[in-house]
């Protein structure tokens, strides 16, 4: 169920202002991937090349290839609609839709698809939010709107929605970066189990996140404010943390910048 | 898993049979074709049918065509596209046509002689006249609301924003917000009822002017609250700290730092009952002749002009020219007025807003 | 809470007052100060003064016609107010506002809904800027013009328009035509629909455009097409605040006076067609009725002004509550 990522020069654009220049890596399939990296080094950016989510900025273009499972994603005749189906995303910011109950918040990717019918609705509802670890805090209140829901809480509810439709790779976004230590924890377990189905990508500002879920890691660096962001080095984890080949991860890695 | 079917009927997951960008121009060029040709054929000589016609056609046809190419959630995607754009034509026509008609009817009789003579010694019927006299009168009853509104609003606003607390103030903005929405008519009524059924007084500029300033307060009280709020609660507290009074605060440092977007909302306003007709209709009555002096007497006005030249022309020619061309006149004024507001709104926005 | 006057001292309290707290207890100290409120405070309550005067003298005018009235005011279908009894009712003139209101709703809502979906979400980008000026300042051309526009202009344009909707839809009664210049309520309909389709549109606009980009993103993760995402978070989210627009644009269609009166051919009776004279609204009957009234005449208008007053404040009451209400509920969540 879960594929690979191949990415193949990738350069990606905000106008005229190129923010991530030629990156190349793989994904392996059922693994997390983490992108580390300081502020404005465009590694948001690359994740959202990778479900065709750049372009929806204004003025946003993405050059290169990435190949999900031998199909290029940027390949002529590609629906980026049918993309964004594949590789789910989560969202720095918790967004479940404001006026949708929890229960319609995690159908709502289900609903696109057309038809399926209440018992068969339920099923998914309710496995997707045992996959998000949030079916016992939430089964009592289904019908109550998802914004009433804690910051953590929130943000699980969009990981429900996004596995609801059993996407290959799920994407995400900083996802701890608003939640408070114990939802994050909370996240981490959760990212441990998802990854026995997906393929998961996440970027990530903390580090010791990055080396407690992560099982390869890419750095990402900027020359300067203004240039484009590089990708200097992916690795395992473990390699990456301990004796990075290059001296700008080690200096990343031990606070002397960023 | 119920969604795996749904892939596995192509043989690539990612890929839809897409349509060509230029699917919906030709769709669109199609229909308008087929629209005039079905009016041609039927003997239908209406704009409006055709059009109708051509719109129908594009929505069905690209539906149909999308939803047997494409599938049915993309077909949706293009009806919905295709109905917006069919909305924003529909909409943009009558538009259009109400500036266009206006333009092309009122240039015929606009001229310097038609600015600066009044319709006194001209019949409704008769080419010739002009509309001086309308003019003036809605230069001085507009000036006089104005004069009225302006410091009732902001001062009202100032108390909003700056002293405002408790039930007086939630009176306040509730009144306001439904003064609003006053129909002009039910103003120029009370006004009618107050100044000259119980009153005894005559009709003058002045009547109508008292309707147009309940037209305006509101929008004044709300453009100016809106312009105080913006005004950073730094500023104040900079200056109360200096050991400056309140007063002069508010005076010194508050107002001169929103006194763009204050300019802004009373010209807006101003506009707005520039074209205001049917209070002053009630109120200032209608005289052909000059009449200077706004609190004797009827005067013109240039809303109520073109109402005249309209309504008791008998479907003359020089009468509707002249409606068109003090239309055009009355329209000319409240865009520059809208668009100097626009442009002082622009030049003078406090640093700190949106 | 007045603030001029002096407060007993306040016990100790935890918390350092507000900065609003000290400024107006430092505002009313100075006589600059005191003039200064009292001038500011004056100038609202003038407000609240010319508001309460508002509904007293309609009332008291209203209540005068209103006693001569033989007749029921709100059923007869008659405006005689000088004749020997006085007979007159608004049921003609509450008929023909409702109705020429609801088509111009009917009209105007989705087509400005479309339009504003166009400028924030279709258009392209440098078009989408000066289409929405474009519509501002269409919103402030005076009904007048309007009126013109609509009796020399669309009320000629629609004879093809009636013919057809006689062939095809006269079976329905609705839209039986017997052949008379278009000057009945659906052209109203239809002229006040183009009037309030600014309003409504520049309301909509402004709320399509606030939806938050992380609602939008969202969606369209899930792998919803255009319209899709448009359905799951821009409109539900928008929605009260097009419901607001839409009474807004209501309590204008409402009130509208001249370019009803210039395009409208009135009848004081209530017909099924709206295609065929019938009925008038209670602003184009006072704008027209006017001139002719006596005494008591007028007074009859101002009764059915006051009528036309409470129901404007009825509309845009419920809007102002929809606000209000779309503050609680705006899915502002962080």
């Amino acid at each position: 169920m879960a594929k690979r990522i191949d990415v193949s020069g990738l350069n990606a654009y905000y106008g005229s202002f190129l923010a991530v220049e030629d990156i190349s890596m793989t994904v392996e399939p059922r693994s997390v991937t983490a992108f580390i990296g300081p502020s404005g080094c465009g590694k948001s950016t690359f994740l959202r090349t990778l479900n065709r989510m750049h372009e929806v900025t204004p003025g946003g273009r993405v050059e290169g290839k990435v190949l999900l499972d031998d199909e290029n994603l940027y390949g002529a005749g590609i629906d980026p609609v049918a993309v964004r189906r594949e590789v789910g995303m989560v969202f720095q910011r918790p967004n479940p839709f404001p006026t949708m109950s929890v229960y319609d918040n995690v159908a709502a990717g289900l609903r696109l698809n057309g038809k399926y019918k209440k018992a068969q609705l339920d099923e998914i509802v309710e496995k997707s939010l045992k996959g998000a670890n949030l079916w016992n805090e939430v089964k009592d209140r289904l019908n109550k709107p998802g914004s009433g829901l804690s910051g953590g809480q929130q943000q699980r509810l969009c990981i429900a929605r996004a596995i609801a439709v059993e996407p290959k790779v799920l994407l995400m976004d900083e996802p701890c970066s608003a939640l408070d230590p114990i939802s994050t924890l909370a996240i981490e377990d959760l990212i441990g189990e998802l990854k026995e189905r997906f393929t998961i990508v996440i970027v990530t500002h903390n580090m010791q996140q990055a080396a407690r879920v992560s099982d390869r890691t890419a750095f990402f660096n900027l020359a300067a404010v203004g240039q484009p962001g590089k990708l200097i080095e992916i690795d395992d984890t473990e390699r990456i943390f301990s004796n990075p080949s290059v001296q700008a991860t080690e200096d990343y890695i031990s606070g002397r910048f960023g | 898993m119920s969604n795996a079917t749904l892939s596995d009927k192509r043989p690539s997951s990612l890929k839809g049979a897409t349509l060509p960008k230029w699917f919906a121009w030709a769709v669109a060029a199609g229909s308008v074709a087929l629209g005039l040709g079905i009016s041609a054929a039927a003997g239908l000589d209406s704009s409006i049918q055709w059009a109708l016609i051509a719109a129908a056609l594009f929505v069905i046809g690209s539906y149909g065509i999308s939803a047997r190419v494409e599938g049915r959630r993309q077909a949706k995607d293009r009806i919905a596209t295709s109905l917006i754009w069919v909305a924003f034509l529909l909409a943009v026509i009558p538009l259009a046509s109400l500036i266009y008609e206006t333009i092309k009817r009122g240039v015929k009789v606009l001229d310097g002689y038609f600015l600066s003579h009044s319709m006194g010694v001209v019949s409704d019927t008769e080419p010739g006249g002009g509309i001086y006299h309308a003019l003036l009168g809605t230069l001085e009853q507009v000036g006089i609301a104005t004069v009225i509104s302006v410091p009732i609003g902001v001062l009202t606003a100032i108390y909003l924003v700056e002293y405002g607390r408790g039930k007086l103030s939630r009176a306040i903005t509730f009144f306001v917000d439904v003064m609003t929405g006053i129909p002009s008519i039910v103003a120029g009524l009370f006004i009618l009822s107050l100044w000259i059924v119980i009153l005894g007084m005559g009709y003058s500029g002045f009547a109508g002017s008292m309707a147009l300033s309940i037209l305006m307060l509101p929008v004044v009280v709300r453009s100016t609250e809106e312009m105080l709020k913006l005004v950073p609660n730094e500023l104040r507290e900079a200056s109360l700290a200096l050991g400056v009074p309140k007063w002069r605060t508010i005076l010194k440092v508050v107002l001169p730092t929103s006194i763009g977007g204050i300019t802004t909302g009373v010209m807006l306003a101003v506009a707005r009952i520039t074209g205001e007709t049917a209070p002053l209709l009630l109120l200032v009555w209608v005289t052909n002749f000059i009449n200077s002096n706004p609190f004797k007497d009827p005067q013109g006005s240039l809303p109520v002009y073109i109402y005249l030249q309209f309504a008791n022309s008998g479907g003359l020619g020089p009468a509707y020219d002249r409606a068109w061309a003090a239309a055009l006149v009355l329209i000319a004024f409240i865009m520059i007025l809208n668009l100097v507001a626009r442009g002082i709104a622009r030049w003078k926005a406090p640093k700190t807003g949106r | 809470m007045d603030i001029s006057t002096p407060k007993a001292p306040a016990p100790p309290t935890p918390e350092p007052p507000t900065t609003e707290q000290k400024r107006a207890a430092r505002g009313a100290t100075r006589p600059g100060d005191r003039i200064f409120l009292a001038l500011s405070r004056g100038s609202g309550i003038f407000l609240l003064v010319v508001m309460a005067a508002i509904a007293v003298f309609l009332s008291l005018r209203a209540f005068n016609a209103i006693s001569e009235d033989e007749a029921n005011f709100f059923t007869t279908f008659e405006w005689n107010p000088t004749g020997e009894p006085p007979v007159f009712g608004i049921a003609v003139l509450a008929f023909g506002t409702v109705v020429s209101s609801i088509i111009a709703l009917a009209i105007a809502v989705p087509v400005s809904i479309g339009i504003a979906l166009f400028i924030t979400h279709y258009a392209p980008r440098k078009l989408g800027g000066p289409i929405a000026y474009v519509i501002d300042l269409l919103a402030a051309v005076p009904s007048i013009v309007y009126g013109l526009w609509g009796a020399l202009v669309l009320v000629p344009n629609l004879v093809g328009l009636y013919g057809w909707l006689d062939e095809y839809l006269g079976w329905t009664g609705i839209f039986e035509w017997s052949g008379g210049a278009p000057r009945a309520l659906l052209t109203v309909g239809i002229l006040l629909a183009i009037m309030i389709l600014p309003i409504i549109t520049n309301v909509s606009r402004e709320v399509f455009r606030q939806v938050p980009q992380m609602h939008e993103e969202a969606a369209l993760a899930l792998g919803a097409t255009r319209w899709e995402v448009i359905r799951m978070s821009v409109l539900p989210y928008g929605r009260s605040g097009v419901i607001s627009a839409s009474m807004l644009g209501l309590g204008r269609a409402l009130g509208e006076t001249m370019a009803v009166a210039m395009v409208l051919s009135p009848t004081f009776d209530i017909n099924a067609s709206l295609l065929d004279p019938g009925g008038g609204t209670f602003a184009q009957n006072i704008a027209s009725k006017f001139n002719e009234a006596t005494e008591n005449g007028r007074d009859a208008l101002i009764a059915s002004g006051l009528v036309l007053f409470v129901i404007t404040l009825l509309v845009n009451g419920t809007a102002r509550i929809i606000i209000e209400r779309r503050k609680e509920f705006s899915g502002a969540n962080a």
